[in-house]
């Protein structure tokens, strides 16, 4: 009996069985998957497993805690969630690829040091690129490859610091960074983790990729790699005090953009930002409460935020269209959709009785109690627009609104049944939130519903609520998009390319390559004509020379030397002839 | 005709169901300060959270902040047309 099975690598590891099989064993294996890797987690006892010896250095596959453990509970359920939601689909490379994402997002979750960390933050990059390229339109190409550039700089500075780290330390072990703050690892991991978990202004590759992706692989990313990022951030990070001000910036941030936004996942991806501000801002915090808070709500927020992704997906994959200003009016044909959306919507606004609000409001309460009023208010503000943007003005301008004259049915039965479930564990939660707070890291001693936090609440949300009719033509989509600081790599890109050929080009052929003839290119060939000159007249002419002396010789010698012995003799005598005269005339 | 429709498409309903809104709001606010000041049932971190009707009050402005703010910031610097990124 094997001592304990990851749950990562069971779904890496299980999802190529998944081409071969077909029909209904193959839907029945792709959920059962998933569900294996959920019960195997619940399964798990506290403990250290899966440590394997690699050159001298132990690595830790299965690092089991409380804190893993509640992280890998969601994870596991959001990929059966998901799993039933794409379960109509027919293109096998998205399921494979969808297994092994969260199957890499466990990996990250049950990761006990910085090499097995990196490994599966790598898989995970690479898979989550993979589902938007599946897509496999022009736009979702460039939108993967975005993906790709801004993750594997984030998985370098990763590598990066834990090198510096290990060099420093002589320890791979992954735990809390804050001994040493201020250290060039330090910051560098920091990064890596700010990155994945969208902290602005490092945040734009989020909703330029998801809305890109399939309708079924948009659900999965909501859930992985940002609270995969918040769970290392717990980890590693917790009372790192810049993150206080990061998270509560993110969280209106993310407000700000969904005002202007047209297109309904864009929209939904913005408040993914600002939501996951809310667990930044807890991290940042670092009281046993924020952790708790940020913990938790990483928990609900996966699953109302996939169900909003499932609503607005399954409007696209009904109607086609993904702007506010096409839809409308589609409440008279989607009203079991809508009614679905519309819990999740709830949730992710924190309405009593909902999930969020048994979870954000622990992250509120905590910056209450660390007495940080300033963060408190941005966290509230952010709030109401989580409730103007998502649970009015969406599915106002989707369901509601100008009649687009679109009549879509509903979706099939699968995504339907999805819906339902995390509909389900949305009002679940709310309703029974102690289920939820035992499965906490710390100890909880929080009663989200005391009188005036209702009230409170009940009024954030309800003169919102007023303000936006108030003030509903100033909200009107506009069929525009905004810019985001991924212009730096997208237009900075062009910018690049336009540097490239135009100035770059023009001093290259104009003016180097001017200054290459006149400077090189021409003394050379003048060089070279007068070494021919040279070549041609004073060595040609020497050896020519030579070669015409010894012609001339030979010439006069092959009239002397012609065989003839009487010749010889000739010149014999004439020789002894000149001798003899010599001595008696000189 | 589902339930949505039926509401929505009868004047009358629909008016029914605007003014129930605007009574629940009108107890939701008088509720919020009957909470802390009649049954002191409040203990916020901070006094102004104990202002009459703060969450109401809070929530109004926010709603509106936000919508004017991010309006203002969009029309005059981040909003550009769909093609803005392709050539």
């Amino acid at each position: 009996m094997i001592e304990w099975l990851h749950p990562g690598i069971l779904l890496i590891i299980g999802a190529l069985l998944i081409p071969v099989l077909k029909g209904r064993v193959k839907q029945v294996y792709m959920v059962a998957l998933p569900a294996a890797a959920l019960i195997d987690c619940i399964l798990m006892t506290p403990g250290t497993y899966g440590t394997v010896n690699f050159m001298g250095h132990n690595l830790t596959f299965g690092r089991v805690d409380k804190l893993s453990l509640l992280f890998s509970y969601v994870f596991s359920i959001m990929g059966v969630i998901g799993i039933v939601y794409a379960l109509h689909v027919k293109d096998d490379s998205q399921h494979v690829t969808a297994m092994i994402y969260i199957g890499s997002a466990l990996g990250v979750t049950f990761a006990g040091d910085f090499f097995v960390l990196f490994i599966f933050w790598e898989i995970m990059a690479i898979s989550a690129a993979l589902i938007v390229w599946l897509r496999r339109s022009k736009e979702a190409v460039s939108a993967g490859f975005r993906y790709l550039l801004v993750h594997a700089f984030g998985g370098v500075c990763l590598l990066g610091g834990f090198v510096i780290h290990y060099s420093q330390t002589g320890s791979i072990a992954f735990s809390s960074m804050m001994p040493f703050e201020g250290g060039i690892a330090f910051y560098l991991i920091l990064l890596s983790f700010i990155i994945n978990a969208a902290v602005p202004p490092f945040g734009a590759w989020l909703p330029d990729a998801y809305p890109e992706a399939t309708v079924t692989g948009a659900v999965f990313m909501t859930a992985f790699t940002t609270k995969s990022a918040v769970y290392v951030l717990i980890r590693g990070f917790a009372g790192t005090e810049i993150l206080i001000w990061l998270g509560a910036i993110m969280a209106l941030y993310g407000v700000v953009y969904a005002v202007l936004e047209n297109d309904s996942r864009r929209l939904l991806a913005y408040h993914i930002i600002s939501q996951v501000g809310y667990m930044v801002a807890g991290v940042g915090i670092g009281t046993e409460m924020a952790l708790n808070g940020s913990a938790s709500h990483a928990f609900a927020h996966i699953l109302y935020k996939g169900l909003l992704f499932m609503g607005a997906g399954a409007v696209i994959e009904m109607t086609g269209k993904r702007k506010l200003t096409e839809l409308g009016g589609l409440y008279k044909t989607m009203p079991i959709t809508m009614a679905l959306y519309m819990i999740g919507g709830f949730a992710i606004s924190a309405v009593p009785l909902f999930s969020g609000f048994v979870s954000k409001s622990m992250v509120v309460s905590a910056a209450g109690e660390s007495h940080l009023s300033i963060i408190l208010l941005m966290l509230t503000m952010a709030s109401a627009g989580t409730f103007l943007h998502t649970g009015l003005k969406l599915p106002y301008y989707m369901f509601f609104g100008k009649d687009s004259g679109i009549r879509a049915k509903e979706p099939p039965k699968n995504m339907l049944i999805a819906m339902g479930m995390a509909g389900f564990l949305c009002i679940f939660i709310g309703v029974f939130p102690g289920t939820l707070y035992s499965l906490l890291p710390f100890a909880v001693d929080y009663a989200p519903y005391t009188p005036q936090h209702v009230m409170s609440t009940l009024g954030i949300l309800g003169f919102t609520a007023l303000g936006f009719f108030m003030l509903l033509k100033q909200l009107d989509p506009e069929p525009t998009v905004s810019v985001d600081t991924d212009w730096f790599y997208r237009k900075g890109a062009k910018g690049f390319m336009w540097l490239v050929n135009k100035p770059i080009a023009y001093i290259e052929y104009n003016i180097v390559g001017e200054a290459y003839e006149f400077l090189i290119q021409k003394p050379i060939l003048k060089a070279a004509h007068y070494l021919r000159v040279f070549d041609t007249e004073a060595v040609d002419g020497t050896v020519n020379g030579i070669g015409r002396v010894t012609l001339a010789w030979s010439s006069v010698m092959r009239i002397i030397q012609n065989g003839q012995v009487q010749y010889y003799a000739l010149m014999m005598a004439f020789g002894a002839f000149a001798l003899v005269t010599w001595f008696i005339f000189w | 005709m589902n339930i949505f429709e039926k509401i929505l498409e009868d004047p009358k309903r629909f008016r029914t169901v605007k003014i129930i809104f605007y009574i629940s709001l009108i107890l939701i606010a008088l509720t919020e300060i009957a909470v802390v000041y009649v049954f002191h049932l409040g203990h916020g971190h901070f006094r102004f959270e104990n202002l009459p009707a703060f969450g109401s009050i809070y929530g109004f402005i926010s709603c509106v902040l936000i919508i004017v703010v991010s309006k203002f910031i969009g029309h005059h610097w981040l909003m550009k047309k769909e093609d803005y990124y392709n050539d």
